[in-house]
């Protein structure tokens, strides 16, 4: 295709120009972790390491960022299952109210988070189920399925069924088709999915809120917490920060795993 | 967890009588225990965010490793997140103690949920201020149901360059105020009694004589009032650190604050000053409960005594924010001006405080009529906000 | 019994286990779909409906809690009050605003990351917009109101007063574009996978017919990226139609349909509530009907 090298760089420039834009925030994060004041407002008013050094006395944010990640790998194993096994029945079958059932699976993501989190939060309680680490784990999945699945079904669509008959005409079992031929080539998907899985709930708030019960504190409520009690916010840059960086080696690793490059899938 | 400070705003505005309009007088009549056995080992707090800090939040901010090491009550605490869920926890029967709102301490208390308290076996209740006694929120029948924990008023917080100080909640609610379109206003139903305590000064003619207790007629005044301020407000503010970033950057002049954020700014260099408007204010107090099931009563009787101890009083009310309920926490406080900062002992301060109470139909100033209940506020504020 | 006759019955188990789903797909299905069925179908679906159901009850003014004394008191209070239907035209707009400049923005990024970026810059590329969604959804809406802050003669504005002068200050204006930057990795994505699906052989074949690039853009590339946008719209309309703590941050006097079912459930009137969320669930199904219609759910 041929494009003229002013539209051709035009493009580069919006690229960049908005590359620059969704930085920039991220920047104003980082050097007001190293504010005198303790407001998130702008311009800074002195350079401080202080809340940088005493980051780690601050047992409560360690506390809600384990208990974010704990939440967010149950959330994302139980994604892995139920979406897996959502995206393979969906291609391999041909059934009635398949097409609802796609549907079914987005809604959770479509419906804004405080409908979902007052749904389940209306019917736990109704139920007389305790509002804990449980209904928060089971408010998480309902989100994620759909996640593992989409990415999953995208993948599943690509492959050939003629791989699946090749390997029974050669002999093998379902069991062996699935070990030797679909997973190598679902593998990275469901890997891909997971990773956003994860992500999406790591930073959920909404659902949370309604979900969690007294006692349960997530990164992000503990974040939410520092907006609305006063003295200990400047933690939430450091924080901030300190997951951003984590999170680089992970989110490079789930666009690897996104677009396998080499993989001839038909 | 969503604003925990909007929450205690809730929780306040919740189902109870009125500071203003008096408390029994009658002593307190020993009930309940008779006399404190040996700790069992632990005991389970029902408590708002800030309220039962042990160090996690910050290693200088614990009233709790001290309590247990010197008890043996082991205390393991529950945050609540509204009123409602401490109500619902304290039904469970799996607590031993509350740190009870407005709202919640009505319902607790008609449900048989809470035990009268013997305030002879918590020696610190003698130093609390008696304006905090026996009022119709923590008592009934002269019966202490509870110890006042702390109180706050919400606050009229200006800007000093701005103009001259005001001393009237007119200059949040009239158009011609100097600070129109730079006002913040709190974003909660409860604030609609604000609108109350103004037209109690500028219209007597509607008879309003406690701004929780408004029939219709009232009600829409008031609502009328609110619909017109909000062509001069610039800012509806939930969390706290929004209208304090407003207050720094000075795109917000004047606004219901509350004493806490006025210091967190003013420390970050706003030019703000804060007072208490001439025809009163509204504001909030807490109590801390003991239940009627409580397994580790002895436990928690001794945690209460400690929670209105000087020093443990002290630590919350400054890391809450608040006035202390213990006169002789203000000898302890990091900042020796906290007390005066926060008004603690002065009584004449908080003869005008209207402390937050959930409005009912019942007329809470005893009137015939009927009144608007607080689900009525809660649409009324949606209307106003949408 | 010794290990090789245990790992022998295993076997010989597996070898029936799959004969049996080899003769009876139908159960293979059931066991796949039991699952996912349970979950989405019982719980989540289950929930929604009994959701819809206590928008139905009354409500104990007394205790705060739901009544089984049936009225259709709170339909009608949120379908017939003016205020809350411009409320909710409010929020459909910002949301759709918000979508709109999503997709502005992912059709040239996308399609220059796709299709021009060198090789070895483009993994860095998609890498780098999907990154800030790390960093905390609270954290860059505060971010931003620090960039947006207007100040006054009185006080420093924020970041953009310092730098260029001007500020939207608090408004509908600020929560759009803080909507627009919260959400934008998720219309990103799928346009970019879009685009890298399109088959370079028909690019050519468009160009080798004489097609301009912006024909063939408009006439060949658009066409087949419709269901790749719809799907991220599904995104970003519903997270910024859903919304209320941005507003909250950046929203000044603002408001959207989510603060009003917040402050219901809070009152607490859960069935009040409850007749609140009929409004954007109505609104997101019927957009789900639309989207699917133009291919979202196969490229979400």
């Amino acid at each position: 295709m041929q494009i003229s090298k002013r539209s051709q760089f035009s493009l580069r420039a919006t690229t960049y120009g908005l590359l620059f834009l969704l930085y920039m925030p991220l920047l104003l994060i980082f050097i007001l972790s190293f504010n005198t004041a303790s407001s998130l407002t702008w311009p800074p008013r002195g350079f401080s390491t202080r809340w940088w050094s005493t980051f780690l006395d601050v047992e409560s944010a360690r506390a809600a960022l384990i208990s974010s990640t704990r939440l967010a790998l149950i959330a994302m194993v139980n994604a892995i299952v139920l979406g897996s096994m959502l995206s393979f029945a969906l291609q391999r079958f041909e059934f009635f109210g398949k097409n609802s059932l796609s549907f079914l699976a987005v809604l959770p993501i479509a419906l804004p988070g405080i409908v979902t989190g007052v749904a389940l939060r209306n019917t736990f309680v109704r139920f007389g189920l305790d509002l804990g680490f449980i209904s928060v784990i089971a408010g998480h999945t309902t989100f994620c399925i759909v996640v593992v699945h989409n990415n999953v079904v995208a993948r599943l669509r690509r492959i050939s069924p003629n791989l699946r008959e090749a390997s029974a005409d050669l002999g093998a079992n379902s069991l062996q088709t699935f070990r030797l031929i679909t997973w190598p080539l679902v593998r990275s998907s469901v890997f891909a999915g997971a990773i956003l899985a994860f992500a999406l709930s790591f930073d959920e708030v909404v659902v949370t809120t309604f979900t969690a019960g007294a006692g349960i504190q997530t990164l992000p409520q503990w974040i939410l917490n520092n907006f609305s009690r006063p003295n200990v916010l400047p933690y939430v840059t450091v924080v901030a920060t300190i997951v951003m960086v984590i999170s680089l080696p992970i989110a490079w690793l789930a666009q690897r795993l996104a677009d396998p490059p080499n993989e001839k899938l038909v | 967890m969503k604003s925990t400070r909007k929450y205690v705003a809730l929780a306040f505005a919740g189902a109870l009588t009125l500071a203003a309009c008096g408390g029994s007088d009658g002593a307190s009549t020993d009930s309940g225990m008779t006399e404190l056995g040996a700790g069992e080992g632990a005991v389970n707090l029902v408590a708002w965010a800030g309220y039962v800090e042990n160090g996690t939040t910050d290693p200088a901010v614990d009233w709790v490793s001290g309590f247990e090491k010197e008890t043996g009550c082991k205390v393991n605490v529950k945050i609540g997140n509204t009123s409602d869920e401490m109500v619902e926890l304290m039904q469970s029967g799996e607590y031993d103690a509350v740190s009870a709102s407005g709202d919640a301490t009505l319902r607790l208390i008609a449900g048989g949920d809470v035990a009268p308290v013997n305030t002879d076996l918590i020696p610190n209740y003698a130093d609390v201020f008696d304006d905090l006694k026996n009022k119709l929120w923590n008592s009934k029948d002269g019966v202490a149901y509870g110890v006042p924990h702390g109180r706050g008023a919400n606050v009229l917080v200006y800007n000093t360059e701005a103009g001259a100080a005001p001393d009237s909640i007119k200059a949040m609610f009239e158009a011609d105020s100097p600070y129109a379109g730079k006002i913040s206003v709190y974003d909660a139903p409860i604030y609609i009694a604000d609108a109350a305590i103004y037209l109690m000064a500028t219209q007597p003619d509607l008879g309003i004589t406690n701004p929780y207790a408004l029939d219709q007629t009232q009600f829409d005044a008031s609502i009328k009032v609110l619909e017109a301020q909000k062509a001069i407000v610039s800012q509806y503010w939930s969390l706290y650190t929004d209208q304090q970033a407003s207050l720094e950057a000075g795109s917000v002049t004047l606004g219901t604050s509350w004493q806490v954020i006025v210091n967190l700014a003013t420390a970050n260099g706003a030019k703000i000053a804060a007072t208490k408007a001439k025809e009163g204010a509204t504001g909030w107090s807490d109590t801390w409960m003991i239940s009627s099931k409580a397994k580790n009563p002895n436990c928690a009787y001794m945690w209460l005594n400690h929670i209105i101890s000087p020093q443990a009083n002290a630590g919350v009310a400054e890391w809450f924010g608040e006035a202390p309920s213990n006169a002789k926490s203000c000898d302890l406080t990091a900042d020796k001006n906290h007390c005066s900062t926060y008004h603690a002992g002065e009584t004449d301060y908080w003869s005008d405080v209207w402390y937050w109470t959930t409005p009912t139909a019942e007329c809470l100033d005893g009137r015939d009529v009927q009144c608007v209940p607080y689900t009525e506020w809660v649409n009324a504020w949606n209307k106003v906000r949408a | 019994m010794s290990l090789s006759t245990s790992s022998q019955i295993a076997k010989h188990k597996t070898q029936s286990i799959n004969r049996f789903f080899a003769s009876h797909p139908r159960l293979g299905l059931g066991t796949l779909l039991s699952g996912p069925i349970l979950w989405l179908l019982v719980v989540y679906v289950g929930s929604l409906a009994l959701l819809v159901v206590s928008a139905f009850f009354g409500l104990d003014e007394f205790t705060g809690k739901a009544t089984t004394n049936l009225t259709i008191g709170n339909i009608e209070e949120v379908i017939s009050e003016s205020a809350y239907r411009l409320l909710v035209l409010r929020s459909i707009g910002i949301a759709g605003a918000a979508t709109v400049i999503c997709f502005m923005l992912a059709l040239p990024v996308g399609f220059y990351i796709s299709k021009l970026a060198k090789p070895w810059a483009k993994r860095g590329l998609v890498v780098a917009i999907l990154l800030p969604l790390w960093a905390g959804y609270l954290v860059k809406a505060f971010a931003l109101r620090a960039v947006f802050e207007p100040g006054s003669e009185f006080g420093d504005g924020g970041f953009l007063k310092n730098t260029i002068g001007w500020s939207p200050g608090f408004g509908y204006l600020s929560v759009i574009i803080t909507l627009a930057y919260l959400w934008f990795p998720y219309m990103f994505l799928p346009i970019y996978s879009g685009f890298e699906r399109l088959p370079e052989s028909l690019i050519d074949a468009s160009s080798d017919l004489g097609a301009g690039s912006i024909r063939t853009f408009f006439s060949v590339m658009m066409p087949m990226l419709v269901p790749s946008i719809a799907a991220g719209s599904i995104f970003t309309f519903s997270l910024s139609l859903g919304d209320y703590i941005t507003v909250k941050i950046v929203g000044g006097k603002s408001q959207m349909i989510g603060n009003i079912i917040e402050r219901t459930l809070l009152a607490p009137n859960q069935p009040l509530a409850a007749a609140f969320t009929l409004w954007p669930i109505t609104i997101m199904v019927a957009y789900l009907f639309v989207m699917a219609r133009l291919g979202a759910f196969k490229n979400l």
